[in-house]
């Protein structure tokens, strides 16, 4: 087996790594990088909870290969808060109690910012469909959802503030 | 247990219970912080693999491991033969984690490597030949009782029926819980309603699989790594199936990603172990999503016979359940949990629920939220919605008329104390949801449940700091938010802030015996040892003041969280805050600790009433649930956010259960939808907002008036659903899940019905 | 396992023509990453398909379009003239996975995976979409419902791949639609799903249609007869429910975990009409 030498970008730093060409990038991220917020919760794209963001597009990180990611931009979980200040979603998941467990957490967050950078203002049933592919099994979804809805209220709110 | 001394000194005005601070470990988890199950890593580990049975039930001839252990990279392999037999108690979860003479189930562990990669690991297993001999299967509870079904274990003869059996079979008990005379009160009945069920198995589904990181060395001192809902239930049976000490193996309780009872018992914690030691290595084993649907534990699937009686103006006479649990390849099913909780919800003078455990060639069934008692309740709660249609009475006052209260004698034995089902039935009466105009095709219905919660072996220990901060060890798995519970009680103790406590889940080594995180005992039975443990430092605290004071520890009270002199009497001394007692604590003797051990009782039973109204198309069987809505008894709601989490989760869950999730299994044995895609839980677009009600009936036997509330919003969704998938369609709905196939099926078999 | 990702479709057919043992192409990589994870394909060589710029690129063609092989279903969805155009292919490709399957599947992977459930295909075939082809022997054009021919196998020979997909210039008052049942509201493998396009004319007769079932037969089917049951009628009520019980008819499915046979012959009408009536609407607007 040949190793892959690939180089990328991950939250905005320059990363290289060696990878075997069956590994995917999750096992990547995992076990390579370091990264252990992207979670494996089927390693088939079922569960989301590996969720990442590659090229600005929302991907499950076991369904891409490590070799793919040459070149690439990734950002993960781990680039979310900006040093110690927390992305609104995070801060608004906190106070909505909107995990349990926290296993799903980080998926749902990279799939909520993928959301609400695409459509700021989204319906109760345009959260639920965006975040389907995200399973959650703990919490029934309901304060999730109105985590989400409330940090595009904030969001909105700060960003009239600001103008 | 009465309550002694301190527990008796009960609270019912807070200033920090009830309100909804942040967790504790919120900020790590939703910064990818938080350490789970599989994100741990050790210098020098090794990647361990299982080889599963690929037959539902096959003799096991002979394992060659040779090749395996030839290819480079290959550090171990194990197999039954690495592992001691016996003939314990401990026998059947040795034989489940690694199978012995016969595989009994697809997916049943085989053999284990431990190789430097994963890929080096894979390509190990493949090179290990078992030589099978193929036995008959069964996996239906139904047809494993038949006679001439496939024996799974010829020594295995029914307990608890007289004469004793003297053929082999796979029914490994029968239960009964009984009340009065059945045959009279049904003889009294204006109206009876008997119905047959099924419910197929369902999984947890936690998002998390299984992971572990083991590491034990030739001196048999190991440590392990583990996402598990009872790192001392690990240490326990790992040192007993692996002859260790005790003391000598550390376990250490990762964050979990979910259980719900799934978590309780070990699976390849033992087999990680028994590689570490046979290479030397660390090595870390993480289950594959089809792992754990094919060889963890989901709950039994089921076959119940219900029959219900009531006079004509709604008392119920009579109630009889005959409940078939099959809880996989051993013993264990909780038939008998389902046979003692199927009525709890009424007050009954003739009442009879039999059980039967069976064992099939599926994968041994675990605890799932409840165990048990879910099933029983759908077919139960079914029964009595169909009767208070044919009386003509709306099911709530049915349900109200007949309803379990403080000093009804349940058929399984205890007489209840203050309970709250009536409030949890009154709140659903009254929320405007029950009330809410349905369109066509859609259907309302509701339906109660009830959990005994349990409470067990507990301790936790509180060390003050200098600071005047707390750091809080308890030895419960944080499955859904307790250290912030726990934060909050001892916090409203010691009369500080919640930011000044630091709970953490301490490892085996560092505190007393814990029971597992099970029965929502946690915030009961932990809750209660740190208030405990609170007001022991409250007690120190004190005679240290009067330390200080240079009068009676008697004459100092605690009071807002400082020590004051007693009364006039005492003296006239500046009262002394809890920061002020802590700095000066190496001058008045030393550290400040608290600590408490209890094998408590008394957790609370609980009870829930849900409300659910679908819509049903019915030409393609697909049900949509529009509004969903939980009034449950939580006692006192520490912090109601998560609360009312539990309430939503189980809701979810049962949604799940209801109307997709299902075990299938093909005429081969194997299971055919191991793995997300196919085992369906409900996705955040088939849920709507779950509306929640707390009901708050203190429980007497917890300082705060705490129960558990985590598994009883499981028991009744199935039959909410039910009867409102029912109402909706107009025909009966016997079996779960109610999947578009059999939706479909039911109506076409009522349009077959009506022609002839 | 060797893993390539060529810039040039002559590049990638080369890789792909001298390869032995078992290929595969990543389009998206959404099936052949479950392929590869669950061990029951060991391919030899994988090509990444995704550094070949020009099949990155969604391109209008002659009226209508050129949907490049590597373009994902998230981008499609993205493009507001295909989706004037095409609205039930642009549903089928929307509906394939969660959005972040979204992010990656395709449709040339969704067509050349093979399965009979792809959502995309009946949408793509009621369409009269074209596979574009290249291979050792130069290119070629395929009708879309040549290109399935069993579960899991394609009509495409060694050395062969998709580069794209053609959308025809739709006709005047013509219009498309894909439906598909799931048991949940998302994340499922289609039970059944059928794609209708349906051209009237002046006067609202139905002039051409096209019908097309997934999941009820070993491949997409192209069901002739539900679709003459709508042709020269104005596609009411009767004409709806003698396509449905064609539609029906044409059912060859199995029992499975997905759903019964008796369940996907009855929903197939059921559905085929639904999206008939959708098209209609689509065709009137149109």
């Amino acid at each position: 087996m040949s190793g892959h030498h690939v180089t990328t970008t991950i939250n905005g730093d320059s990363v290289e790594f060696v990878c075997e060409p069956q590994e995917s990038l999750l096992d990547v991220l995992r076990n390579h990088l370091g990264l252990t917020g992207a979670k494996e919760g089927c390693g088939t794209g079922d569960c989301g909870a590996c969720s990442i963001e590659l090229d600005g597009r929302l991907v499950c990180s076991c369904l891409v290969l490590g070799a793919e990611a040459e070149g690439r931009k990734i950002r993960t979980i781990e680039g979310m808060a900006k040093g110690d200040k927390l992305h609104p979603l995070q801060k608004k998941f906190l106070e909505h109690a909107a995990l349990q467990c926290g296993i799903c957490t980080p998926g749902f967050l990279v799939a909520a910012r993928a959301l609400l950078e695409r459509t700021p203002n989204p319906t109760e049933t345009q959260v639920r469909y965006w975040l389907a592919g995200n399973l959650c099994r703990c919490t029934g979804y309901d304060k999730i959802v109105r985590a989400v809805l409330a940090t595009a209220v904030e969001m909105k709110q700060e960003k009239r503030h600001a103008a | 247990m009465p309550l002694e001394g301190d527990i008796a000194q009960r609270k019912t005005t807070f200033k920090q219970i009830g309100t909804r601070p942040i967790r504790p470990d919120g900020v790590d988890k939703v910064t990818g912080r938080a350490r789970f199950g599989a994100d741990a890593s050790a210098p020098g580990m090794l990647i361990g693999k299982v080889l599963r049975s690929p037959h539902a039930h096959a003799r096991i001839r002979k394992i060659n491991t040779a090749k395996a252990e030839a290819l480079a990279g290959v550090k171990a392999v194990v197999t039954r033969d690495d592992f001691k037999d016996r003939n314990d108690a401990l026998r059947d979860v040795l034989v489940n984690c690694m199978a012995r003479d016969k595989a009994l189930y697809d997916g049943h562990a085989v053999a284990a490597v431990a190789a430097t990669t994963a890929a080096i690991a894979d390509k190990a297993l493949k090179l290990i030949v078992v030589d099978y001999e193929v036995l008959p299967h069964v996996t239906d509870v139904d047809e494993a009782m038949k006679p001439g079904a496939p024996i799974l274990d010829k020594t295995m003869f029914t307990n608890n029926v007289e004469p004793k059996p003297t053929k082999p079979s796979n029914v490994a008990s029968r239960c009964e819980f009984a009340l009065g005379d059945i045959k009279a009160g049904f003889a009294k009945a204006d109206v009876v309603v008997e119905r047959s069920f099924k419910t197929e198995a369902t999984h947890q589904g936690y998002i998390e699989p299984h992971a572990c990181l083991a590491n034990l060395g030739p001196d048999g001192q190991g440590e392990i790594w583990v996402c598990t809902q009872g790192h001392y239930m690990i240490r326990n049976t790992c040192a007993d199936l692996l002859g260790l000490d005790i003391s000598k193996l550390r376990v250490t309780a990762s964050e979990i990603g979910g259980g719900f009872g799934g978590k309780t018992t070990v699976f390849i914690e033992p087999v990680a172990l028994a590689l570490s030691r046979k290479s030397g290595r660390p090595v870390k084993m993480v289950m594959t999503r089809n792992e754990v649907f094919r060889a963890t534990g989901p709950t039994s699937s089921t076959s119940m016979r219900i029959k219900v009686g009531t006079t004509r103006d709604g008392r119920i006479t009579a109630a009889e359940a005959d409940l078939r649990y099959q809880g996989g390849a051993f013993p264990g099913s909780p038939v008998e949990l389902g046979a003692m909780t199927a009525f709890a919800c009424y007050d009954l003078e003739n009442v009879k629920a039999v059980g039967y455990d069976v064992i099939t060639n599926r994968p041994k069934q675990a605890a799932y939220r409840a165990p048990g008692a879910p099933m029983a309740a759908f077919a139960v709660e079914s029964v009595i919605d169909e009767l208070a249609k044919k009386i003509r009475m709306d099911p709530v006052d049915f349900r109200l008329k007949n309803a379990a209260k403080q000093g009804t004698k349940s058929a399984y034995g205890p007489t209840f104390g203050p309970i709250g089902l009536i409030q949890t039935l009154e709140a659903i009466k009254a929320h405007p949801n029950y009330r809410a105009p349905l369109g066509p095709n859609q259907g309302r219905g509701l339906a109660s449940g009830f959990w005994f919660n349990f409470a067990g072996q507990t301790c936790t220990t509180l060390n003050v700091n200098l600071d005047g901060t707390v750091a809080l060890a308890v030895g419960t798995p944080d499955i859904g938010g307790s250290r912030a519970s726990m934060c909050l009680m001892a916090a409203e103790e010691l009369g500080i802030g919640y930011e000044q406590v630091r709970t953490i889940v301490a490892d085996t080594s560092s505190l007393g015996y814990n029971d597992v995180t099970d029965g929502s005992r946690v915030t009961f039975a932990s809750g209660l040892a740190t208030i405990m443990a609170a007001r022991e430092v409250i007690k120190k605290m004190c005679a240290r003041a009067a330390k200080t004071w240079g009068i009676s520890a008697d004459a100092v009270t605690w009071e807002d969280g400082q020590a004051k002199p007693a009364g006039s009497n005492a003296g006239n001394f500046k009262p002394m805050s809890f920061k002020e007692i802590a700095a000066a604590s190496h001058s008045t003797g030393g550290p400040l600790a608290g600590h408490h051990e209890i094998n408590a009782d008394g957790a609370g039973v609980s009870f829930a009433t849900h409300l659910c109204d679908v819509e049903v198309d019915p030409e393609t069987g697909y049900t949509r649930v529009l509004r969903y809505t939980i009034a449950q008894d939580a006692g006192k709601a520490i912090h109601p956010s998560y609360v009312e989490g539990q309430f939503q989760g189980g809701a979810a869950q049962g949604i799940g259960w209801a109307l997709n999730e299902e075990y299938i299994y093909g005429k081969d044995g194997r299971l055919q939808n191991a793995g997300f895609l196919d085992y369906r839980i409900p996705v955040a677009s088939d849920c709507p907002m779950i509306d929640t009600i707390i009901v708050e009936v203190a429980n007497p036997k917890h300082p705060y008036g705490v129960r558990g509330v985590g598994e009883t919003s499981i028991v009744p969704p199935m039959g909410a659903i039910a009867n409102a998938v029912s109402a909706a369609i107009g025909v009966r709905m016997l079996e779960l899940p109610m999947s578009p196939p059999r939706i479909v099926h039911a109506l076409d078999s009522r349009l077959k019905k009506a022609a002839d | 396992m060797q893993f390539e990702a060529p810039e040039t479709v002559g590049a990638a057919v080369k890789l792909l023509a001298k390869a032995s043992g078992t290929t595969r192409m990543l389009a998206g990589g959404t099936d052949v990453l479950v392929q590869l994870r669950s061990g029951t394909v060991e391919p030899k060589l994988i090509v990444d398909l995704k550094r070949i710029a020009e099949l990155g690129k969604i391109a209008p063609e002659k009226g209508g379009f050129r949907v490049g092989a590597t373009v994902p279903a998230a981008a499609i969805g993205e493009n507001v003239k295909v989706r004037k155009m095409w609205p039930g292919v642009v549903e089928a490709a929307n509906l394939i996975g969660s959005t972040q399957i979204q992010g990656r599947a395709t449709l040339a992977g969704n067509l050349c995976n093979g399965s009979p459930a792809a959502d995309s295909v009946p949408a793509l075939i009621a369409a009269s979409a074209v596979a574009l082809i290249a291979g050792p022997k130069g290119r070629r054009k395929v009708p879309v419902e040549k290109i399935i021919v069993g579960p899991g196998k394609t009509s495409l020979k060694k050395g062969e791949i998709v580069t794209g997909i053609v959308l025809p210039a739709r006709p005047a008052r013509t219009g498309d639609a894909y439906l598909r049942f799931i048991p949940r509201s998302e994340m499922d493998i289609a039970v059944v799903g059928v794609g209708v396009c349906l051209t009237l004319d002046a006067k609202g007769v139905c002039t051409a249609a096209r019908v097309s079932l997934g999941a009820v037969a070993p491949t997409p089917l192209l069901v002739k007869a539900a679709a003459d049951a709508l042709i020269g009628t104005k596609v009411d009520a009767a004409a709806l429910a003698k396509m449905a019980k064609a539609a029906s008819a044409a059912c060859n499915p199995i029992d499975d975990k997905r759903g019964t046979k008796e369940f996907r012959v009855k929903v197939a009408g059921v559905l085929a009409r639904r999206a008939a009536e959708k098209a209609l609407k689509r065709a009137r607007g149109n």
